[in-house]
């Protein structure tokens, strides 16, 4: 291979005595996707601000870029450098144009007016070379997740950019969004960029990375070749341990043959669901596929209430049920975990012993009226024993946790109303493996006790790990059901085959 | 000592040295944010005392102080109640006015007469339940309701007199904004006004604190979206806390009809509103809705009428009273954003 064209060497990074980073190596080479894995916490984001200028390191260290050593300093220092980092949450201004966003902060100006038709010619070809289907004038608001993510490479690819570092760059992205951003990243490897790719999902990594390196608790444990990179040996450096069952899957699989637990029939919102049937039987797990936008949290948000629906009934151990908004879902036993736990399921600035017993409040009132603290103390800390939830306190604010310790306490909030159905939208998104195994056997024990769970999910082996049976839906109504076989587990295979409309091309 | 989850904290056990010195930085930060503008007020009464040789201390000055912040620390708490769920009410000055002109006018009417001061909390009430109907069940902005109430409540005070000053020298119950509660006699005692203000701020702390509605009313303004997925019925909860703003409104305006014996619905409460929301963010209340205290508001109010008061003992212009009263809210808002640097949601 040619030479790196950035070496890290011994960089550290302390806050306040506590060791961030602890004399990180770390070589990258033109021309390849370096994939960067590790749980919440253990560095990444550290790193990534000390490459972007956002942090400086300890002395000690050093950065080297095309074989020089390089100061990495102040905001624009990485941008100097050569490096752009596109973050998880993009940071474009989307009441400006795309072209206005490519040369924000470097506009060109003639004799002090904007130069807008100037900036617009000089974005076309860039954009012309990503593939991009919408114009240079196109405001930044009109385009959707996939289209704003081209904008950031392409501004990366403005500044001349030799390095570029993505953040999860699929989590808002469907399916088809991803696999085109694939595509786009393996055109800029071949044109000798460098990328250093940073995420969760194992199948990215398989499916990019010709290089893995995994950080744990500010150290780098291991880096993995191509040949090597294969999720045992990634999950065993992620967690130091062998993980023999990451999925966990104890409870009965013929669960499904039992009592039916809810019944949703034709539900339909007008406009992306349109006549939705689907069962959820006492203690099975059932898996809910799809693209991004096939409906899916939409049909669970028409189940709880929290949509109108047009037509459509629900039946709840075999009795018709009007359940006209979330809390009365709640009551009757529905429980749904929202997919994005900060905007929509937690609140930040309450303590946690208050977002646990949010829910259960009005039940447990003394008169009908007084909060009835003990029981609120007892429920929290019997959350915190039985979930593992990590923070100093009941009574520290939710929006110090962690992710996945933030999802622990969201479930928490639903399993004090002791629900019959739970419905679990996206339940393990941006959290880290650790908190994801758990958060696995949670939903197993629940399975167990008798709780009908219908898990939505992007992530295909997690559903294939931790499901009985799947449920697949495409563009607004149930595609199919995929079973297991006698002897054969759910093929992911049949499931994208669903999600996408391709079976009827095998047929 | 104000209640704001500190108790919460220092209850809880530690597991790590680590975790020992982050719980004690934690607790350090929760009592800076607890005791809030309360070191302020203090060294504003201190300062004032000696600046006007000594005249600030005393039990009459007290009492004109304690009697003077009455009527706008009740404005002020359910002002708080507005804030705390991200919205805001401007009518208050304009309600109270109303409520004095239809309190004073029943007074009149010899067998009613008595029925003067439920009718102006009725008055009140009604109000702030208009308000938060337009608002919760329309979905039209807080600002825009009120700032339209603001201007038509007004409007229907001076209809309520007919434009004129009403008088009511013998109105029933006029203890209230004249008397004094004997708490030793002929050594202390303290204004009616002052003992309702107090009150008002028990029963909101009860309610916000104690209430299930109150955490309600907390989740509401942190994250309303999360607030219906998660059960809650924000219509009711914004009800509420405009229809508990006007009806604090209406008591603010049977104090002043008490105290004054007389009620001009054109003048009568004219921009009491931004006294209330002064005290309410001099208080630590977050505009964003979901963070704050009613005991910060308490602290709010009465660092206004201690300044009102002490800039009249030092001898200050009027003039100078406002330049320098609007200098001390920025400067209190900016000391604020300092100390809630740490919170979760900035």
């Amino acid at each position: 291979m040619n030479d790196p064209i950035l070496e890290m060497r011994g960089v550290s990074k302390s806050f306040f005595g506590i060791k961030a980073l602890r004399a990180v190596d770390l070589t990258v080479y033109a021309g390849e996707i370096h994939a960067l894995m590790g749980e919440n916490g253990a560095g990444k984001s550290t790193l990534m601000k000390i490459l972007s200028g956002a942090y400086r390191p300890d002395p000690g260290g050093e950065i080297r870029i095309e074989g020089h050593p390089v100061r990495i300093e102040g905001p624009l220092g990485g941008r100097a450098a050569g490096i752009s980092i596109i973050y998880q949450e993009l940071s474009l201004a989307p009441n400006l144009s795309v072209a206005e966003n490519i040369y924000l902060g470097r506009e060109i100006s003639r004799s002090g007016l904007l130069a807008r038709g100037e900036m617009r010619e000089g974005v076309g070809p860039i954009l012309k070379r990503l593939g991009a289907d919408f114009l240079p004038s196109t405001l930044v608001a009109h385009l959707s997740m996939g289209q704003r993510q081209l904008v950031e490479i392409a501004r990366a690819l403005h500044a001349r950019s030799k390095i570029l570092i993505m953040d999860e760059p699929t989590t808002a992205l469907s399916a088809g969004e991803s696999a085109r951003l694939f595509a786009l990243i393996r055109q800029l490897r071949a044109e000798g960029l460098a990328i250093i790719y940073i995420s969760h999902r194992m199948d990215e990594v398989y499916a990019l990375g010709d290089r893995v390196t995994v950080l744990r608790d500010g150290r780098l444990v291991g880096s993995l070749d191509k040949p090597d990179i294969r999720a045992d040996t990634i999950v065993r450096l992620m967690v130091g341990r062998d993980v023999s069952s990451f999925y966990k899957k104890d409870h009965d699989p013929d669960a499904g043959r039992g009592h039916p637990v809810l019944a949703a029939i034709d539900m339909a919102d007008g406009q992306r669901v349109r006549g939705c049937s689907l069962t959820v039987h006492a203690g099975e797990v059932i898996g809910m596929a799809g693209l991004i936008g096939a409906g899916r949290t939409e049909l669970a948000h028409l189940i709880i209430g929290a949509l109108p629906k047009t037509s459509g009934r629900l039946e709840l151990e075999g009795h018709p049920v009007e359940i006209r908004n979330p809390g009365e879902a709640l009551e009757a036993g529905i429980a749904y975990l929202t997919e994005d736990r900060k905007a929509l399921g937690l609140f930040l600035d309450m303590s946690c012993l208050d977002n646990i017993n949010l829910a259960v409040l009005g039940r447990d009132a003394k008169l009908g009226w007084f909060l009835d603290r003990d029981k609120a103390r007892e429920r929290a800390d019997r959350a915190f024993a039985g979930l593992s939830i990590r923070a100093a306190n009941v009574g520290v604010p939710a929006g110090g946790l962690s992710g996945g310790n933030q999802q622990k306490l969201l479930l928490s909030r639903l399993l004090a109303i002791g629900p019959k159905v739970l419905i679990l939208d996206e339940p393990t998104r941006g959290v880290d493996v650790g908190a994801k195994s758990e958060i696995y056997s949670i939903i197993d024990n629940l399975a167990k006790a008798g709780t009908a769970i219908l898990v939505i999910s992007s992530d295909l082996p997690e559903i294939i790990g931790i499901c009985d049976r799947v449920v697949v839906m495409r563009a607004g109504h149930i595609a199919g059901e995929v079973r297991r076989g006698p002897n054969s587990p759910l093929a992911q295979e049949d499931i994208m085959a669903l999600a996408t409309g391709m079976e009827h091309l095998d047929a | 000592m104000p209640d704001n989850g500190a108790a919460e904290v220092q209850s809880a056990p530690t597991t790590t040295n680590g975790a020992a010195a982050e719980t004690k930085r934690q607790r350090v930060r929760m009592l800076i944010s607890a005791l809030g503008m309360l070191p302020v007020l203090l060294i504003l009464c201190i300062g004032f005392h000696f600046l006007s040789e000594g005249r600030f201390f005393t039990g009459q000055n007290l009492g004109i102080v304690l009697q003077q912040a009455a009527v706008n620390t009740v404005l002020a708490a359910g002002m708080t109640f507005v804030i705390l769920t991200g919205g805001i009410d401007l009518s208050v000055g304009s309600i109270l006015a109303a409520a004095a002109m239809a309190g004073l006018t029943l007074s009149k009417l010899p067998e009613l007469g008595v029925l003067w001061l439920p009718a102006a909390l009725l008055t009140g009430l009604v109000f702030g339940v208009v308000n938060g109907a337009l608002i919760a069940l329309l979905r039209l902005p807080p600002f825009i309701v009120t700032l339209g109430s603001l201007t038509a409540v007004r409007g229907l005070a001076r209809l309520l007199g007919a434009d004129t000053t009403v008088f009511n020298p013998s109105i029933p119950y006029a203890f209230i904004g004249n008397g004094s509660l004997t708490l030793v006699p002929g050594v202390a005692s303290i204004p009616w006004l002052s003992v309702i203000a107090l009150l008002v701020i028990l029963v909101s702390w009860l309610v916000l604190r104690r209430t299930v509605l109150g955490v309600h009313i907390y989740a509401v303004g942190g994250n309303e979206s999360a607030a219906r997925l998660a059960g809650i019925k924000v219509w009711g909860v914004l009800i509420f806390v405009y229809g508990i703003s006007g009806l604090f409104a209406g008591l603010g305006g049977a104090m002043q009809a008490a105290r004054l014996y007389a009620a001009n619905g054109l003048q009568l409460g004219q921009s009491y509103e931004l006294d209330a929301i002064t005290a309410v963010i001099l208080g630590g209340t977050s505009f964003v809705g979901g963070i704050g205290s009613i005991w910060g508001t308490l602290v709010g109010a009465l660092i206004i009428a201690v300044l009102s008061n002490g800039l009249i003992l030092v001898g200050v212009s009027d003039i100078w009273q406002y330049v320098i009263k609007g200098l001390v809210i920025i400067g209190a808002v900016a000391l604020d954003r300092y100390r809630l640097q740490g919170s979760a949601r900035t």
